[in-house]
């Protein structure tokens, strides 16, 4: 390519037929097999949980002033808490809504016939991955309304303004971290050219980070932070080390966030000295802001993870030959 | 000039796609990009649309430049791949309709586009179906649909009769043709030479990324075959009659096989050459000219480029 000094800018808006895209994969998403099967699955999960959950809950309604909360976190055994089934499922929906979204119109041979249309490249992709995201956010919100609504038929309190505050939070939490799945979904998607090869790279990633990261970041703690039993500060120093490196998995990050925003009595999400707890009043349940501040890094953490991951594939995308 | 390029080159690491390319089509020409596969068609046609970025050298489509102004570009130009491929959980109306909100047609408007292409197409009575189930034949004239949708003065086809039987392929080819009546410009590019010669107003001849004969149909087997007449003649007995023809005075070579003989003149002899056969004392069965085929003129053109090598 030559270089021509005054090369003039790409015309028209990189947004030229985004919303035709949005509407067709969102209605593909929702009118697809795989959907059924994941608000089946969704929804039974929830339901479990909730039942089980106001079982629990029923015999301290009276004590607890943050009830609708408890709904969400509360879990009798075999049957985990709302939000453990959360993390757990909405990575897989994420990983199922996007898996296929570049490299299926490779496979359907209908890239080039989409991209011949006067539309640039960032419209297909942010079409794709907003279509993504909002399926999610869809799914995520009738979930959470029905297990609010199911809270109150079982417990008959209903919430108060700064817990109903709390949740919406907690939803966007949810939010940011389905998110971040999507993303590497969809860099899967870009990177390799089978559907299959895709979906389970993307898997590969959710198993890692859900069961092998926190050993690795363990191993990785003791090395750079090795523990001296003569020296009480390396405890500390590797208690940090430790918590540093498992902060680089998304779902620590939405652990922590949604801890600091479901129950307002966690102060801190590292460790504390008793020196710095002079003074406290424990147990006492921290205001909104204060509990939101304290979960700010976490929540921009996901927000930034989900932005990177989108950017990588956007780079990718623009790089690929259109021909297969 | 419709299509014009200068020096356009493509290479993928080390392997030169294509090489160099200057290519002038002119408007309402049906031009047909020929050559076997992997001779650097589809990359020279995905460097027209802006879909691969040339490694060097110039393009220009109706003026405009294919990697800075794509969008008025490809709201003019039509673009058929040559595996076309469609959402095949849709119907033919609703792959339509997603091609008519990517070009940002008015919804009124794409309805009655959609019905007007399907129409001629002949597809209006399948446009409820899902795409899945429609035979190759019926997938291609939906892409045609697809392309006309946007009015485009300018059609580009990759390997449009890939995959079809005859009778479809030379159905299709004859839509194509109805192209041209219309003024738009058409570009295609085939491998099989012998069925898209019949449409194409100027072939270009593709070889390794080059273009290395560009022309006419008739200028090029003129060019290339030495502008000889074929005619072939079906006779019983053949004896001998190979030597009397070949002394009639137009005749350059005379060659026998199973079925009869292939005289080369220099003009159209018919008439001399059947009293010739009858004044031997032969029936005559048939007698044919025979069209110079593009096959012809590529496997001629490079056997004398091999010898002269």
């Amino acid at each position: 390519m030559q270089p021509s000094s005054s090369r003039p800018k790409r015309e028209g808006s990189p947004w030229t037929g985004l919303w035709a895209v949005f509407f067709k994969e969102m209605a593909d998403h929702l009118s697809s097999t795989r959907m059924r099967i994941l608000e089946v699955l969704i929804l039974l999960s929830a339901v479990g949980a909730i039942y089980a959950g106001a079982q629990t809950l029923r015999q301290t309604i009276s004590e607890d002033p943050f009830l609708l909360l408890r709904v969400f976190t509360a879990a009798q055994d075999p049957l985990p808490s709302f939000v453990a089934f959360l993390s757990f499922f909405l990575p897989l929906a994420a990983i199922a809504l996007g898996f296929d979204a570049i490299n299926g119109e490779y496979s359907r041979n209908t890239l080039s016939r989409i991209l011949a249309q006067p539309i640039y490249r960032d419209a297909l992709l942010w079409g794709k991955f907003l279509a993504g995201l909002a399926t999610l956010a869809l799914i995520l919100l009738a979930l959470f309304l029905l297990v609010v609504g199911l809270g109150l038929i079982f417990l008959g309190v209903p919430p108060s303004s700064e817990e109903v505050a709390r949740a919406l939070l907690f939803l966007l939490a949810t939010l940011a971290y389905t998110g971040v799945w999507l993303g590497i979904a969809l860099v899967a998607s870009v990177l390799f050219r089978s559907a299959a090869t895709s979906a389970l790279a993307a898997i590969a990633v959710w198993l890692f980070f859900a069961l092998f990261w926190g050993i690795i970041a363990q191993l990785l703690a003791q090395a750079v932070a090795p523990f001296d039993p003569f020296d009480p500060q390396s405890e500390l120093r590797q208690t940090e080390a430790l918590l540093a490196f498992s902060r680089l998995s998304p779902n620590t990050l939405y652990a922590e966030a949604i801890q600091a925003l479901l129950n307002p009595g966690v102060r801190s999400l590292g460790p504390v000295l008793i020196s710095q707890l002079e003074g406290a009043l424990l147990g006492a349940p921290l205001p909104l802001g204060q509990s939101f501040l304290l979960a700010w890094p976490q929540l921009t953490g996901l927000i930034a993870l989900t932005l990177l991951l989108f950017a990588l594939a956007y780079v990718l995308f623009q790089r690929r030959e259109v021909r297969a | 000039m419709v299509i014009e390029t200068q020096g356009l080159t493509k290479r993928y690491g080390k392997v030169v796609a294509v090489d160099n390319l200057e290519l002038r089509i002119e408007a309402g020409e049906v031009y047909g990009l020929l050559g076997p596969n992997g001779s650097g068609k589809t990359t020279t046609i995905l460097m027209l649309l802006g879909l691969t970025e040339p490694s060097a050298g110039n393009v220009r489509v109706l003026g405009l430049d294919p990697a800075r102004e794509p969008l008025s570009l490809k709201r003019q130009v039509g673009y058929l791949p040559d595996s076309v491929g469609f959402y095949g959980e849709m119907t033919a109306w609703e792959n339509l309709a997603y091609i008519a909100r990517l070009n940002g047609l008015p919804q009124a408007l794409a309805k009655a586009r959609i019905e007007q292409v399907l129409e001629r197409m002949g597809l209006a009575e399948v446009a409820q179906r899902p795409v899945s189930a429609f035979s190759r034949g019926m997938r291609q004239r939906l892409g045609l649909a697809e392309v006309l949708l946007k009015e485009p003065k300018v059609v580009i086809l990759d390997e449009p009769t890939l995959g079809l039987d005859p009778e479809a392929a030379q159905e299709f080819l004859q839509m194509i043709r109805g192209l041209k009546a219309e003024g738009i410009t058409v570009l295609l590019s085939s491998h099989l030479l012998h069925q898209v010669q019949a449409i194409c107003d100027r072939v270009g001849l593709f070889h390794k990324g080059k273009l290395v004969l560009e022309g006419r149909v008739e200028e090029l087997a003129q060019r290339v075959l030495g502008g000889a007449y074929r005619i072939r003649l079906e006779a019983t007995p053949l004896e001998g009659l190979a030597e009397q023809l070949q002394a009639l005075p137009e005749v350059s070579r005379v060659q026998a096989d199973a079925q009869g003989l292939r005289l080369e003149a220099r003009q159209d002899i018919r008439p001399q050459v059947a009293r010739a056969v009858l004044e031997a004392g032969a029936a005559l069965q048939s007698l044919l000219l025979e069209r110079p085929s593009l096959d012809e003129v590529y496997a001629r053109y490079f056997q004398e480029v091999r010898h002269a090598a």
